[in-house]
């Protein structure tokens, strides 16, 4: 089957700054899929070269099979990209960007599907607001509505979630999980990595232009598992044999990391043999968020 | 096709919008020139043997509008979009370059016919005016909107502010419309100034369209719509290659 995106050998350079330094990745259809990574790695960057709204110094990008600069026109039908910015028409109504949008996509009779997407994204009784009259969080909303009007088989969010609030976003993942279900191909950007982590099946992150991790989120939680145990102790001292499992010490209390669950049985025959008995004990498992800054750190040690 | 109509229907629809800018305010503004202008000079001048001042006024009046709103439609229009960064919606979908070339200049057309037959009836009020050849009045008026539809589209792109717009706007456009010949036949002018005139595209506008009107000209009107319609040609094809390459659009 043909891979929903296909990006090979990508470089871009603004200038002096080399912001894409040969990224290659591939989304296979009906993937949902995260892109991560710090600001300033480049995500917003390959994101306008897959949509057209830049050129990439090197490299190429399919959409669908569609070369984005030889078969622009089928390339730009196959995908929807929610802009980071938050841009809008002055002029216009909800309605009325949507009917245009729809438009440019070479689609006349659009309304029903334009009804759906004002009610799947809270927007109904906003449908006739002028754009600039909507707070931040509904000019979101109406960015990922046009994003949809074609119903494009592939969905790129860049930081969708930024400015939405609590039950929006609920409501919003349901809405695109639904659309995922449905076929649809998603990748997404987001600095809330909870959200990546619940809802992505693979994962991509990005450093300087550069691809330093690509893989399912489970082998990625699972490769950095390492865990975290908390102990508080009695009397309040760490045996040195432990020290250097050590990560923190706060609050009269210890944190120290592990490879694997069956290094905690050593670690309390140390204490055991060191006469030092456990007031409290909390193991917790790494999320993403500690994986990322674990990748991310250790590229920079590199 | 469905995406061209669209593009040009929401093009339409931004002026009608704002009209009293876009049409009513240069309305009232040329009729101004025309009241004080006619009252000033009629007396005095007479350019063409039996055509009074106020009439030879008309159609040099109604051909400046015409230009200046055509420009500025198409300018202020994409210079918006690219300062509020809206022109994403129009660079993500399918349109081709052609399409949002033909859009954006057919809605200065229509932009610039609108003021200019606003100001062409009002005119009408003050003093009757002859209409010899309708149809070299249609082709100039066609040949000057879209001109200059094509050079907004051009100034936009490379704009990078509104400063840089106003400022080809005010010197360069604002001149060549003023020096046209609006206000006088250029045969009344130094033959410096004369040869010179004859370097200004806009000069060629503003005769042909008047011709049109009168049936007398200071050009050949074959000659002076050969002479327009190469300029457009040369104008279109560089913008579109600049829409094609993406010019300071796909950066
Ligand atoms: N048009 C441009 N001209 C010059 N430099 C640019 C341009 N666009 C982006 N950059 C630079 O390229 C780098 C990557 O930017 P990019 O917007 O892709 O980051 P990002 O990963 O999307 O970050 P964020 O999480 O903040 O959105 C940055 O250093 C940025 O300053
Ligand atoms: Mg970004």
């Amino acid at each position: 089957m043909t891979p929903a995106i296909e990006i090979s050998e990508v470089h871009k350079r603004f200038g002096n700054l080399h912001a894409l330094r040969g990224v290659d990745l591939t989304v296979a259809q009906g993937e949902f899929f995260a892109l991560l990574g710090p600001n300033g790695a480049g995500k917003t960057t390959l994101i306008n070269i897959l949509a057209g709204l830049s050129r990439a110094t090197q490299g190429s990008s399919r959409v669908m099979g569609h070369d984005v600069v030889d078969d622009y026109r089928n390339a730009r039908r196959a995908l929807g990209v929610v802009p980071q910015e938050l841009v809008y028409d002055a002029f216009f109504s909800v309605r009325e960007m949507l009917r245009f949008q729809s438009g440019y996509f070479g689609l006349c009779k659009n309304d029903a599907w334009i009804d759906e997407l004002l009610h799947n994204l809270g927007l109904t009784d906003k449908a006739d607001t002028p754009t600039r009259l909507l707070s931040g969080g509904m000019k979101r909303r109406v960015l990922i509505a046009q994003a949809l009007v074609h119903k494009p088989p592939v969905i790129v969010l860049d930081e969708p979630t930024a400015g939405v609030d609590v039950a929006l976003r609920q409501n919003l993942w349901g809405f695109i999980r639904r659309l995922n279900r449905d076929g649809h191909t998603i990748v997404l950007t987001t600095h809330y990595l909870e959200e990546a982590e619940t809802l992505c099946s693979r994962i991509a992150m990005l450093k300087q232009g550069q691809v330093i991790a690509l893989d399912t989120t489970h082998n990625l939680l699972s490769a950095h598992a390492a865990i975290q145990v908390r102990l508080k102790l009695d009397p309040n001292r760490l045996p040195d044999a432990l020290r250097p499992l050590l990560v923190a010490e706060e609050a009269g209390c210890f944190r120290l990391v592990l490879e694997d669950y069956s290094r905690l049985e050593k670690v309390l025959a140390t204490l055991r043999e060191a006469n030092v008995s456990v007031d409290e004990l909390e193991v917790s498992k790494p999320d993403l968020e500690e994986v990322f800054l674990q990748i991310m750190g250790k590229e920079v040690a590199r | 096709m469905i995406g061209l109509w669209t593009l040009l229907y929401k093009e339409l629809l931004r002026f009608w919008k704002v009209g009293m800018q876009t049409i009513l305010s240069p309305l009232v503004t040329t009729l101004l020139y025309l009241l004080i202008f006619s009252h000033v000079m009629a007396a005095h001048v007479q350019v063409y043997p039996g055509v009074g001042y106020t009439a030879f006024l008309i159609p040099g009046l109604v051909m400046m509008a015409m230009l200046q709103n055509a420009f500025a439609n198409s300018s202020s229009s994409l210079i918006q979009s690219k300062m509020s960064g809206n022109i994403v919606f129009l660079l993500l979908p399918p349109l081709a370059y052609w399409q949002f070339f033909t859009a954006y200049v057919a809605a200065a057309i229509v932009r610039g016919l609108v003021v200019g037959l606003g100001v062409g009836l009002a005119g009408l009020w003050f003093t009757p005016v002859a209409l010899a050849h309708p149809l070299w009045m249609v082709a100039f008026a066609l040949a000057g909107c879209a001109m200059l539809g094509t050079l907004g589209i051009i100034t936009a792109l490379w704009a990078d502010s509104y400063d840089q717009m106003a400022t080809v706007q005010n010197f360069i456009i604002l001149p060549l419309t003023f020096l046209s010949g609006v206000f006088y036949s250029i045969h009344s002018l130094p033959a410096f100034w004369q040869a010179l005139s004859r370097y200004n595209p806009f000069f060629y506008l503003i005769d042909g369209f008047r011709y049109g009107f009168f049936g007398v000209s200071d050009v050949s009107p074959d000659l002076g719509l050969l002479i327009v319609g190469t300029c457009f040609l040369a104008l279109s094809l560089a913008t579109l290659a600049l829409l094609k390459s993406g010019y300071k659009l796909r950066n």
